[in-house]
């Protein structure tokens, strides 16, 4: 077939803008977001993938008509014996560095929300990761943590109040892990030895998974969690439930053999 | 030994090459046995091919261990065939989860560290760099001997660490601590973070000789009238390589070194205070974890450009000789280059956004990559401009250089959403970050590795490659690796992360399995179709047609030495009049130029001087 090499090169941005058009349609695509940060993100992201994909397409076009029209096979004129062009250099040296530093610039703010300026309230939770299982610690009715009232909770599920700030302090006990929760966009390694601060809102209710997101032995796969937001009532209920539990608990010790 | 020591310092301390250490060199050659000139061979030409074919059987390890890899994802713990019994006999073919995590670790050394890293500088840089410079041979040959023979200890390092007890390393090709320290974390974590650790060494140390050499040779020892602004692109990337090889490498061998002190004499260099893991005994520590990822990243992100610049230039190099034209924006491509290799040592920080690093630092380093990512734009919109008007010859090395500029142009984009810290908060460790660098590197590195050896096999072997075969495996390559790669963005998107043995039992990523098995379906036919190279390969080493000296009709001049060159490189002294990318010029009536054609008695080139273009 003529042209067929060109041809197949024309299937890279047809085929790729395809893939983004049909996925949505496959149920591919963000997960569903439910928090305040994440729609910001997602925007950012979304502000990317049409400004990179609009260079994708007209580059990757300009290539087939180029591979298209001095295919040498067809065509007759003589080649453009050129070494390149100082203007064109120019041209594009200046408008993609300033389309690079306009969108670090423009990501800046979103950047500072997330990582940079927690909120003045105290910890909602402390959460631990530890192979392989996150473990949560709340502060309890004096709303301070490591004080005889807080609740320990090792069965890998978190409850947080819906529509409310949330603050957690999140560290490892053993080697790294990543605190990732992929509805509320929020993610971060945590370190042994390091505490850290993480906030967001949650604004629906329900449960959502929790995953470990950086390599951490063997169990990776499965240190899976769910964090389940609550209305504030029924969240208060959940937690003296926990300090009730926790009061009776009694602890067998197997007699010694 | 040392009498060649001191010859090649004598011919290193003259600087430039002359006809007595030319034939001073071939007598050298004739008094050998056969060990000396195929096994320990000081012949930069066979150093290269030793490079090369070592390579390309890791480069078939590497691939097997992704099979692994893409059959635990499209089938979780299913009994793996084939292959299953090599790599987890003793499950019956079941790939533990632990296998699991050492797969994408060793996957990741293998193709990092023994295939694209050393085939770039070890085998197409020592092969081309003497033959385009116009040099007999490497400033320093028994340094560039010893750089391959360095490289077996490593081979045998990580070769063994399969078979110790708990296996290779499994903390990851980023070996981060303390999961690679303590002994505890990870059955991988024995004796298999040791030997990976010692095989790293080793490469860096062959790297570092190779470097060295690198360096010494193109500055000091090019043919009468290469100028550096005369030297091909591929020797350009190979300099600055060499030179960011140099300046890195160390920061990761010492890194090594206290790795190696935290896990085997008891430091604390990355453990902090009352380190401990899955009941291990409490470590003194006093270190800090995060100091191994600045470190390592101080190394590895040069590295990556390491991994792609030699890349760039041979593509450069071959677009040119099949557009018939010269290479559009020689100069700016060079400074493009050279800008990578500045700003590729203040970027480090964005492979740690969400490591826990002071926040504030991810802000520099956001801008820092954004800006990173303006050299590779200026050298695509260059290759663009350089297809722009020619008569393009679609060889089959031809079309592994286009597809090259079209994958680059995917892998370089989606690098923007990394850079971008709040994206990157939601897409960190997950598929799209394994789409952008496969992008980069297997549809970008290694599709110029395929046109380089379909480019220079003639001059390589003397003979050449079937291009009909050449091109079944083009097609069948790009085709495949597009729908292994891309489709990892969309499951990147929706936050499938890294290095999961089993992801499909979160509600998130359950509706991803049928993509996952077509994805797999599609490397093992990638797989599978790279066969009809190894036979061509293979098959027209021994009986592909003989190819002349300058089969392409290129410039260059390693395409003025015989093919395959003998010891010494070329049978006349080259004389160079102009760089290599003349093709299609008003001054000749053929449509090439090569570098070492005399002009036409001109005013100017009567009074001895070449002109420059």
């Amino acid at each position: 077939m003529k042209h067929f090499w060109s041809f197949l090169f024309f299937l890279v941005p047809v085929l790729g803008v395809a893939t983004f058009v049909f996925a949505p349609h496959f149920n591919i695509w963000l997960p569903r977001d439910i928090s305040e940060q994440g729609r910001t993100i997602d925007n950012l992201f979304m502000f990317i993938l049409y400004l990179t994909g609009a260079v994708f397409i007209v580059t990757e076009c300009v290539l087939f008509y180029f591979l298209w029209k001095y295919d040498g096979k067809s065509n007759e004129k003589p080649v453009i014996f050129s070494h390149g062009s100082h203007a064109l250099e120019l041209v594009w040296t200046i408008i993609p560095a300033v389309t690079l530093l306009f969108i670090a610039i423009y990501q800046m703010q979103a950047w500072a929300n997330d990582k940079m300026d927690p909120p003045a309230i105290s910890y909602t939770c402390e959460v631990t990761g530890r192979q392989f299982n996150w473990d949560f610690r709340y502060p309890g009715p004096d709303n301070e943590l490591y004080t005889q009232d807080d609740i320990v909770r090792t069965d890998g599920k978190l409850y947080l109040p819906v529509n409310e700030e949330i603050l957690l302090k999140i560290t490892s006990a053993d080697v790294l892990h990543s605190f990732f929760l992929p509805n509320l966009r929020v993610k971060q390694d945590v370190v042994p030895g390091m505490a850290q601060k993480m906030w967001f809102k949650g604004k629906k209710t329900g449960g959502y998974d929790i995953v470990c997101a950086e390599l951490c032995g063997w169990g990776h796969y499965k240190m899976k969690g769910r964090v389940y937001f609550l209305p504030r009532d029924e969240y208060d209920a959940k937690l003296a439930e926990f300090t009730a539990e926790q009061n009776t608990m009694t602890v067998e010790v197997p007699e010694e053999e | 030994m040392l009498s060649s020591l001191i010859y090649d310092y004598r011919k290193f301390a003259m600087s430039t090459v002359t006809a007595e250490t030319h034939a001073a060199h071939g007598e050298h050659a004739h008094t050998s046995s056969f060990l000396k000139t195929y096994v320990f061979s000081l012949d930069h030409k066979i150093i290269g091919l030793q490079f090369l074919f070592s390579t390309l059987i890791w480069f078939s390890v590497g691939g097997l261990l992704a099979m692994g890899i893409r059959w635990q994802l499209a089938y979780p713990w299913r009994a793996m065939p084939l292959l299953g019994n090599m790599l987890a006999g003793p499950e019956g073919g079941q790939i533990a989860p632990e296998n699991y995590t050492m797969l994408v670790t060793m996957h990741a050394t293998v193709m990092i560290f023994f295939v694209i890293i050393p085939i770039l500088a070890g085998a197409f840089g020592n092969f081309l760099i003497p033959l385009m410079i116009g040099a007999d041979d490497m400033a320093v040959p028994v340094l560039n001997m010893l750089s391959y023979w360095f490289m077996w200890p490593a081979f045998f390092f990580i070769g063994a660490s399969f078979f110790v007890e708990g296996g290779a390393a499994q903390a990851g090709w980023t070996s981060y601590p303390p999961l690679s320290v303590i002994q505890e974390a990870a059955p991988g974590s024995l004796e298999g973070q040791t030997l990976w650790l010692l095989g790293v060494t080793f490469v860096g140390i062959a790297s570092m000789m190779g470097s060295i050499n690198y360096m010494t040779t193109i500055i000091q020892m090019r043919a009468p009238g290469m100028t550096m602004f005369r030297l091909p692109m591929t020797i350009w990337a190979m300099f600055i390589t060499a030179i960011l090889q140099a300046f890195a490498l160390p920061v990761l061998t010492a890194a090594g070194f206290m790795q190696l002190g935290d896990r085997l004499v008891g430091t604390g260099f990355f453990l902090p205070e009352g380190a401990m893991a899955n009941n291990s005994p409490m470590e003194t520590g006093g270190g800090q974890p995060l100091l191994w990822q600045h470190l390592f990243w101080f190394y590895s992100h040069p590295a990556v450009y390491i991994m792609i610049l030699p890349a760039m230039g041979m593509v450069s190099d071959i677009l040119s000789t099949f557009a018939r034209k010269p290479l559009f924006g020689y100069k700016p491509m060079v400074y493009s280059i050279s800008g990578i290799a500045g700003l590729g040592f203040i970027v480090w920080g964005h492979h740690m956004f969400v490591s826990g690093m002071n926040p504030m630092l991810g802000m520099t380093f956001m801008v820092s990559t954004m800006m990173i990512a303006l050299p590779s734009a200026i050298k695509t919109f260059n290759w663009l401009g350089t297809l722009w008007g020619g008569k393009i010859q679609f060889t089959t090395a031809m079309l592994f250089a286009i597809s090259f500029v079209s994958m680059f142009i995917i892998g370089g984009l989606s690098g923007i959403f990394m850079a971008a810290t709040p994206v990157d908060i939601f897409i960190h460790d997950t598929y799209y970050i394994v789409a952008h660098f496969h992008y980069v590197l297997f549809c970008g590195t290694a599709m110029a590795v395929f046109g380089g050896i379909y480019y220079w096999f003639p001059k390589m072997f003397g003979r050449m490659m079937n291009d009909s075969w050449g091109k079944v495996h083009f097609t069948l390559t790009f085709v495949l690796m597009n729908c292994v790669f891309y489709p990892m963005h969309i499951l990147g998107m929706q936050g499938f992360p890294r290095r999961l043995a089993d992801p499909y039992h979160y509600e998130t990523f359950r509706n991803l399995l049928p993509l996952n098995q077509f994805i797999s379906w599609a490397a093992f036919l990638l797989m599978a179709s790279q066969i009809i190279f190894v036979i061509n390969f293979f098959w027209s080493i021994f009986f592909g047609p003989r190819a002349g000296r300058n089969p392409w009709k290129a410039n260059g001049l390693e395409w003025q030495a015989p093919s395959p060159p003998g010891h010494g490189n070329f049978d006349f002294q080259p004389i160079i009049y102009r760089g290599p990318y003349e093709y299609g010029s008003p001054e000749t009536d053929e449509d090439y130029y090569p570098q070492t054609q005399p002009p036409k008695q001109t005013p100017e080139s009567a009074e001895g001087k070449a002109p420059v273009h």
